[in-house]
């Protein structure tokens, strides 16, 4: 036993048991995630059965997908209210997805499997994605145009196919009227008054120019509104358009919905679908939902603007962190006289890393957002005050609040660097007639240049996943515009902006409907690990390249 | 062979001490490039190099032995203010190149440097490729032309007697250079920019024998053009290349003269002692 311990086998073992602790946990996190993030976007079957809560309710037919099951006490379902047979210990209860959250009110319910006759699956169960009320579930009766109907049963079924693939690319269109051209028209208004302000402001003009102006501004103006008003008959054309046809549907329980084709997203049978159909649709679903803009708080719809976020965020991030860190570093490591006064810094630049981000949130709310933007917006932006133009939340403060954040690790990693250059190098290049300046820039700085490196994947992993300061300094909810667009000067700093992390607490937690949420909670934290991995592993890529390149001695 | 004159060429092959014996040159003759005039270097409170005036001859190879620790690295490294470098580091007294006192605070030390290169006892290229390596002093100077770098680049290694081997690979990263042939392109790069005194410090003690005597050769062949100084451990290297030794012991110049004299006939008995080996 006791060369047992001497010979170190009980470390081996404990070490080796971290390992696997370890992995196993990332592993399971992983595929948790994925498997429900993944899952949501399968079209799954849509069952019907006839229901009865108690022995004198009327039976009642229910449609819907399955959610999940779960086993509970006999005990704590009475509690709840359900009947449940005398004698029975255990209930296995379903939660079903039922759509139809215009018609019955709520669209998860669960349902105890005592009281469940058999489950059919009827293959003419038709499913909705619509832009409102979530999704639908029912059968197909009639195809409607201007309110008449036109066909019905199985025509109206080609009928309605048929026009759905025109319609969806009419909406579209109409989606990206509104989005983009009226959008832009808008832009350009608001940019117009604005410079009609700075005009009134401005005393250092004379009267005859100023008239000169205003015609201009006005001229322009006048340009503008009849290019708006032409969009907007655009539009409204497009909309009468869309909104000629409908479809008359049956709920499960018998009740007949009039639905308008402009509200639908997509239509599909579950039921009588093929694998391979199945996964057609999922790759569309998937693709949306990484592609598109959210929808209904946020509990449908995609998740593109947070994405374009965090991503964003965090390379604007990285473009201000480095620079500061690499220098800081170079300062503090090859300039500073090492004293008591550096090991002060050098120990509070590292006790930085330890302060909770929400102290930065706060600070970058108050540093940045109220006195630097503040000030910028008194300085550069006074006609369109009071309203404030950098002086409120916007992705540049949040980038720069991580920035500071993440700087400590840029810091001590550069510096680590610098340390391990060998100091024949640094001799080999002075011997040459190099200052210091020219040994650090030309060889020292692209040495260091991987260790910089692995302090910036550090610090995007860590920028990547943080939330709480970035709820004070520049994320929002739901962000109207991305900071990105084509109006010059395209990259919009100044606008508030839509982040993973924090959709995932909106989502998760903050949304009404958290049932609906629930699967998006997982895709939504899937995308983000994906996008740090992602990131981490352009970065890792890029550091290893830089190794070969500058492969120092071994030793 | 009597055991006389065993101790008398102590222990160096017989033919080449009638080598030594024919090369033996006159220290009062040679022209002096670097005059080290009582200098003194203090690390803290602490000694290193004790009054130290030596005249070290142009376009000879001097060499400086000495004990570990006897601060023979130290003064070379005076030559070229690479203690500058040390904080702790002061220096008294003077060191003239071509009659200019280096220490002189009106002196630019990267001009200096250029005059003075360096060669360290392992041998440390950057990681660059080999091309670069040697250019990289041009390029410090603002040396942009193709042309020029191109023939200056070949011309140094071929000074450095590397040309051949690494011609067709000079874009290869440095460090895919055996020890030897990197050592010869730290030598290249010295020599690139055209310097009047290359100071080596242990050149070869990281090396392997046959890489040794490619650089020993190599130093015969410098010293046309160059005043070499040399810190060796190695007393039979000394003996070989360097026309001119000074033995230091404990930051002191025991003895400086021409090596054949040094190494056959030495003035003081700590010389000897130290030649001969009975110095631990």
């Amino acid at each position: 036993m006791k060369a047992w311990f001497k010979q170190g086998t009980p470390w081996v073992w404990l070490s080796a048991g971290a390992v696997s602790i370890s992995l196993v946990m990332v592993i399971g996190l992983i595929a948790l995630i994925a498997v429900r993030g993944l899952a949501h976007f399968w079209p799954a079957s849509v069952m019907e059965f006839e229901y009865q809560a108690r022995p004198d309710a009327p039976e009642q037919v229910v449609m819907g997908e399955l959610a999940r099951s779960e086993t509970m006490t006999a005990a704590a379902m009475r509690e709840a209210g359900f009947v449940v047979p005398e004698g029975q210990d255990v209930v296995v209860r379903h939660l079903l997805k039922q759509g139809n959250r215009d018609v019955t009110g709520r669209d998860f319910a669960w349902y105890l499997q005592d009281h469940m006759s058999e489950r059919r699956y009827p293959r003419e169960a038709l499913v909705l994605e619509r832009l409102q009320w979530g999704d639908f579930y029912g059968y197909l009766r009639s195809y409607q145009i201007d309110g008449e109907v036109v066909a019905e049963g199985d025509q109206a079924r080609t009928m309605f196919e048929e026009k759905l693939a025109e319609t969806t690319t009419l909406v579209r269109e109409l989606g990206h009227l509104e989005r983009f051209r009226i959008g832009d028209v808008s832009y350009q208004m608001e940019q117009l008054r604005l410079e009609g302000r700075a005009l009134e402001r401005n005393q250092a003009i004379d009267e005859q120019t100023r008239a000169q102006r205003e015609a201009e501004l006005a001229a322009q103006q006048e340009d503008l509104e009849a290019l708006y008003a032409e969009l907007e008959n655009e539009r409204q054309q497009l909309q009468r358009e869309v909104s000629r046809y409908s479809i008359g549907m049956q709920t499960a329980d018998g009740r007949s919905v009039t639905i308008g084709l402009e509200g639908i997203v997509r239509a599909w049978y579950p039921n009588d679908m093929s694998v391979f159909q199945k996964s057609a649709h999922y790759v569309v679903m998937f693709w949306d939902f990484v592609s598109g803009f959210p929808r209904e708080a946020n509990t449908e719809g995609g998740i593109l603007p947070a994405i374009f976020g965090t991503v964003l965020m965090v390379i604007i991030m990285s473009i201000v962190v480095t620079p500061f860190g690499v220098l800081a570093a170079i300062y503090l490591r090859e300039y500073a006289k090492q004293g008591p006064l550096v090991r002060t810094i050098r120990i509070s630049v590292n006790n930085l890393a330890g302060v909770p981000p929400i102290v930065f949130g706060v600070f970058g709310l108050g540093f940045f957002v109220y006195f630097v933007g503040g000030g910028i917006d008194r300085m550069f932006f006074p006609e369109a005050l009071p309203s404030p133009t950098y002086g409120s939340p916007a992705i540049i403060w949040a980038s720069l609040t991580l920035a500071l954040l993440t700087l400590p690790v840029v810091i001590v990693s550069t510096e680590e660097g610098l340390a391990r250059i060998p100091r024949t190098i640094r001799d080999g290049s002075l011997a040459l007639g190099a200052t210091k300046a020219e040994t650090l820039w030309r060889t020292v700085v692209p040495l260091t240049a991987p260790a910089m490196m692995t302090g910036l994947i550090l610090a995007v992993a860590r920028a990547a996943g943080e939330v709480a300061p970035l709820m004070l300094v520049g994320v929002v909810k739901l962000a109207p515009n991305l900071p990105v667009d084509g109006n010059f000067p395209y990259l919009h700093l100044d606008r508030a902006f839509m982040h993973l992390g924090f959709h995932i607490f909106d989502v998760g937690f903050q949304s009404p409907n958290v049932e609906a949420g629930r699967p998006l909670v997982y895709a939504t934290a899937l995308i983000l690990v994906l996008i740090i991995i992602t990131l981490n592993l352009t970065a890792i890529a890029i550091r290893n390249r830089l190794r070969e390149k500058y492969k120092a001695e071994s030793d | 062979m009597s055991n006389e004159h065993e101790t008398m060429t102590h222990g160096l092959d017989p033919s080449k001490f009638r080598d030594m014996q024919a090369r033996r040159l006159d220290l009062k003759k040679e022209k002096p490039c670097l005059e080290i005039d009582r200098l003194n270097l203090y690390y803290g409170e602490e000694q290193a190099l004790k009054n130290i005036s030596l005249q070290i001859p142009e376009k000879r190879v001097t060499a400086f032995i000495g004990p570990s620790g006897c601060g023979k690295s130290t003064l070379l490294r005076c030559c070229n203010r690479m203690n500058d470098l040390i904080d702790t580091c002061r220096i008294e007294g003077q060191i003239r190149l071509d009659g200019q006192n280096i220490y002189d605070p009106s002196v630019d030390v990267a001009e200096l440097r250029r005059k003075v290169g360096m060669v360290f006892q392992k041998p440390n290229p950057f990681p660059k490729s080999i091309y670069e390596n040697v250019a990289y002093g041009l390029r410090i100077q603002g040396v942009k032309s193709r042309r020029v770098l191109d023939e200056v680049v070949e011309q140094s290694l071929k000074r450095a007697a590397l040309w051949d081997e690494v011609k067709d690979r000079l874009q290869e990263n440095a460090f895919s250079l055996s020890g030897g042939q990197q050592q010869r392109l730290v030598i290249a790069r010295a020599i690139a920019i055209e310097p009047e005194v290359i100071l080596l410090d242990e050149p070869a003690s990281a090396l392997d024998p046959i890489s040794t005597a490619r650089i020993e050769e190599l130093i015969y062949e410098l010293k046309r053009d160059y005043t070499i100084v040399i810190v060796t451990h190695n007393m039979q290297q000394a003996a070989r290349v360097s026309d001119f030794t000074a033995y230091l012991y404990l930051g002191e110049v025991v003895e400086f003269d021409d090596t054949v004299t040094v190494f056959t006939n030495p003035g003081k008995k700590a010389t000897e002692d130290y030649i001969t080996g009975r110095h631990g």
